[in-house]
């Protein structure tokens, strides 16, 4: 009875304190404060990064020669370039440097520092390197190809004459920023055009600079005193490594940091409930898709790749499951894109699919495997089309994996359906189109492994049609061949393509001036105030 | 003659002495060799492409190509585990592709978090747990004796990641006692210099109070989750030893001769109790310094388990071979201390050897 009674008065008294008015920490006024699972990073130089934490970072810490505006991409201005020139023959493009600009170390940025930032990306060779070589660029031509042609002056050849704006953009890309050559070169050892100092420090003239990485625990950044643009509010900017959605909310509203960056819809839920907190929002170029091997004897069918575009809920998932992270969207060019096709012809339509599978000679459906990477949200989506498949026949076994995991299976086509994300590399249409609608070579020992190769979709006429989009100078043409090649691709292609990525974030009601971009290394802090 | 006698007694216990040395050294050299061959084994075995981890998903062929290469993975199994070996051997375990840091440097870096919150913890599991469950084991039946039991299954069934996340519900965000996830604040986390990666001696050796405390409020709510873990085991052995040790002959005897109960509870009893209950303690503190993947995530506690775990997800098996190894390392190393710890506690273990 004793032991009842302490236990009742214990419970009221926690009650008590539970309800007690709650006190909020503040995190210093000049410093922004981020909370993101920045495991992904690899790298911190420009020649490598690839993924999408360092690629924000590298947005934020370098610069290229040219930039876009955000909001609206066809507006391509010069950043450590003041002005450019097309050569009349299309072959070749020259830059000329702003003058009495500096590099965080304090040491001018010279037309011989893009030089050497050009061409030790393409001597690196690392992953992001086909983005410059791609123009036929390669170790052994390039110091041909790319050279200073006066003290301010930097001229970059190419072996075709590109669509001058696939170019531009390409240019614009992590791994066309200009790095500090004379520091890194104090660091070189053994030829590596210190690539193995640069991985973990920083030789840029961006607004911050990278005081410190330190792997799956934080990323730190400090405003560059030697900028040359408006120096930014922030003298501090912190990633924090938290991988946990739950975790991010809780000190989001505790306000020990100023922008939770991975949270969930349901989470997002709760944030939109707070007054203390808000959201921001920005279409980011990514895709979500299903990938169909069409090495499947059922898959390789084309009423069957048409009926499985009908068996996916679009509209059901993303009000749901991903609840203002994606928008529904069906052709390989993101909006935003030069040339994107906003048409959305297919929605739920078991009686269609139906109809489709038995022209196919599939009257019950059949049986089929998704390799599915195991995070909640691409496990979420793919329960839901699971669903919806069976409504007509279609038994489809998920089969769970870690990122690496099912990417590997995938890379060896030897999955029946993948369900995937694929991010643009450089904000022009040929990114997508280069691997959505290209297959050079379907064999098993290509050479080049773009996503119609991986669900082996031999397509040599549509590769055809988007080598000479390439090529295409006159942007207006240039669109409409991709608006072509893409209501084809819609309709003939292995790939369901569902929705188009929304980054959102939850900050603080008193931060502003966080931009959100197509692309990660178009988000910015720079003018962040708080 | 008796001198000569005492001479060669001294000279065969030192033979003893060394024979023993050796056997204990080859058993601490074949483990290790053992662990490294199942590790680099299961390493290769995993169905993840190491390549994918160091360039992405974007990269061309002639990029996978020669990174294929440059990883040594065209070589023989074989081959590729004897080079590794080589370079072990030489203290050079290597670069992370995750990090892009030598090993020795991260798990110069993740470990002391690691070890930070497992010892912690172990203190907190050993205080609260050996008296929980001496308590226990006096009051076998009593209410006391069934709280701790239905205390300690909830410590060893409910899943640590609901735990910990209800934890900083209601510690952090609603009463406000500690610091929320992460081993500092950011305000603090430059006011001292990083000398052991511990950062409670860090701060407290460099007279850092304010953020010592800081560290301590950060520390306490993952280390007090992770100890009751420990402590819910320490507790169900500790009662099941003393109840053990209360029914011998010798507890009667001195109960007979009007020895004080607390005294041989707490001293008769519990010392011939400590004996087992040493590896159990010791075993524990292994378990907690392998990293607890979990609570790491919640916490966002930078430690061995987090690093680990995402190291096999990319097969990046430098690291996984290094963190294998300093786990191995702490076993051993553990093992030795509690025999040594045996022999102190027990005389008839001392006399043996």
């Amino acid at each position: 009875m004793l032991h009842s009674r302490r236990l009742l008065a214990a419970t009221v008294a926690a009650f008590a304190l539970f309800s007690a008015p709650v006190v909020y920490a503040e995190t210093p006024a000049d410093t922004l404060i981020q909370a993101w699972a920045i495991d992904d990073i690899i790298s911190l130089d420009p020649a490598e990064i690839f993924e999408f934490t360092a690629s924000e970072i590298a947005g934020n810490s370098y610069e290229g020669l040219i930039g876009y505006d955000p909001a609206d991409v066809s507006k391509i201005f010069g950043k450590v370039a003041e002005s450019w020139e097309v050569a009349p023959d299309g072959l070749s493009i020259t830059f000329k440097i702003k003058p009495g600009r500096t590099f965080a170390s304090g040491n001018p940025i010279t037309a011989e520092d893009v030089v050497f930032s050009l061409t030790r990306a393409v001597k690196l060779d690392k992953s992001p390197a086909f983005i410059l070589t791609q123009f036929g660029l390669n170790a052994e031509n390039v110091d041909e190809m790319v050279v200073a042609t006066g003290p301010d002056t930097v001229q970059f050849k190419m072996d075709k004459a590109y669509a001058p704006t696939l170019v531009l953009y390409c240019l614009t890309a992590t791994v066309g920023f200009v790095v500090d050559k004379k520091l890194v070169m104090e660091h070189e050892v053994d030829g590596d055009f210190g690539y193995n100092w640069l991985k973990t420090n920083y030789a840029g003239s961006g607004p911050f600079s990278i005081r410190e990485w330190r792997a799956n625990e934080v990323v730190v950044m400090e405003r560059n005193a030697n900028y040359s643009g408006d120096a930014p509010a922030m003298a501090r900017v912190i990633y924090r490594h938290i991988p946990e959605g739950a975790t991010q909310r809780l000190l989001l509203e505790q306000g020990d940091i100023d922008i939770a960056r991975s949270l969930t819809a349901e989470e997002l839920d709760a944030v939109r409930a707070n007054a203390d907190l808000k959201i921001q929002e920005g279409p980011k170029g990514s895709i979500y898709y299903l990938g169909l091997n069409q090495k499947n004897e059922f898959l390789s069918k084309p009423e069957v790749r048409q009926a499985m575009k009908y068996l996916v809920d679009y509209a059901a998932i993303s009000d749901t499951i991903m609840k203002g992270k994606v928008n529904v969207h069906q052709a390989f060019l993101p909006i935003g894109f030069l040339g994107a096709l906003d048409e959305t012809p297919f929605s739920l339509d078991v009686a269609k699919a139906k109809e489709l599978l038995t022209a196919a000679g599939l009257p019950d459906g059949f049986t089929i495997t998704m390799d599915t990477r195991n995070t909640p949200e691409i496990t979420g989506i793919a329960q839901a089309i699971q669903q919806t498949m069976a409504e007509a026949g279609v038994k489809m076994e998920l089969i769970p994996g870690d990122g690496q995991q099912t990417l590997t299976k995938y890379r060896a086509r030897n999955h029946d359906i993948y369900i995937g994300r694929w991010g643009p590399d450089y904000q022009d249409p040929h990114t997508n189109a280069d691997t959505f609608a290209r297959n050079p070579d379907n064999a098993d020992d290509a050479t080049s492994k773009p996503l119609a190769w991986r669900n082996a979709w031999d397509i040599p006429e549509m590769t055809k049609k988007a080598d000479a989009a390439v090529l295409e100078a006159d942007p207006a043409k240039r669109a409409e061949m991709y608006i072509e090649l893409q209501k084809e691709s819609q309709q003939t292609s292995p790939f369901v393509i569902m929705f188009q990525e929304i980054e959102v974030s939850a900050m603080r009601s008193n931060v502003n001036g966080f931009i959100v971009g197509p692309s990660f290394n178009d988000n910015s802090f720079a003018h962040v105030t708080k | 003659m008796s001198d000569v006698t005492n001479e060669g007694g001294r000279d065969s216990a030192l033979l003893r002495f060394l024979w023993r040395a050796v056997k204990l050294l080859a058993t601490v050299a074949l483990t290790f060799l053992g662990l490294l061959v199942v590790t680099f084994l299961i390493g290769r075995v995993v169905p993840v492409d190491p390549v994918l981890a160091v360039i992405g998903d974007r990269a061309s062929q002639s990029v996978y190509d020669r990174v294929f290469i440059e990883l040594g993975l065209d070589r023989p199994l074989y081959e590729q585990f004897w080079i590794y070996l080589q370079k072990v051997l030489s203290g050079d375990f290597g670069e992370s592709f995750l990090t892009k840091r030598s090993i020795s440097d991260d798990l110069a870096r993740v470990f002391p978090a690691t070890m930070e919150l497992a010892t912690v913890a172990i203190l907190i599991g050993t205080i609260f747990g050996i008296p929980l469950g001496v308590w226990a084991a006096v009051r076998q039946g009593k209410f006391v004796d069934q709280f701790v039991r239905v205390f300690g299954l909830i410590g060893y069934s409910a899943p640590i990641f609901w735990l910990g996340l209800l934890g900083l519900l209601v510690f952090y965000a609603r009463l406000q006692w500690v610091a929320g996830p992460g081993r500092i604040d950011i305000s603090f986390e430059y006011a001292f210099t990083n000398k052991t990666g511990l950062m409670l001696l860090d701060t407290a050796l460099q007279g850092q109070w304010a953020a010592f405390r800081n560290v301590v409020s950060h520390i306490i709510l993952p280390a007090g989750l992770l100890g009751y873990f420990s402590m819910a085991y320490i507790s169900r052995m500790t009662r099941s030893f003393m109840l053990n040790e209360l029914a011998q002959e010798y507890v009667i005897t001195a109960r007979v001769k009007g020895v004080p109960e607390w005294r041989i509870i707490w001293v008769h009893a519990l010392r011939n109790a400590a004996v087992p209950l040493v590896t159990v303690v010791a075993l524990s503190y292994a378990n907690l310094l392998e990293g607890s993947v979990l609570t790491e995530t919640v916490f966002a506690w930078p430690g061995l388990g987090q690093y680990l775990t995402n190291s096999l997800q990319n097969a990046d098996m430098n690291a996984v071979l290094g963190g294998t190894l300093v786990i191995g390392g702490i076993f051993v190393g553990l093992n030795l201390l509690s025999d040594l710890l045996y022999s102190t506690l027990d005389p008839r273990v001392r006399r043996q050897s």
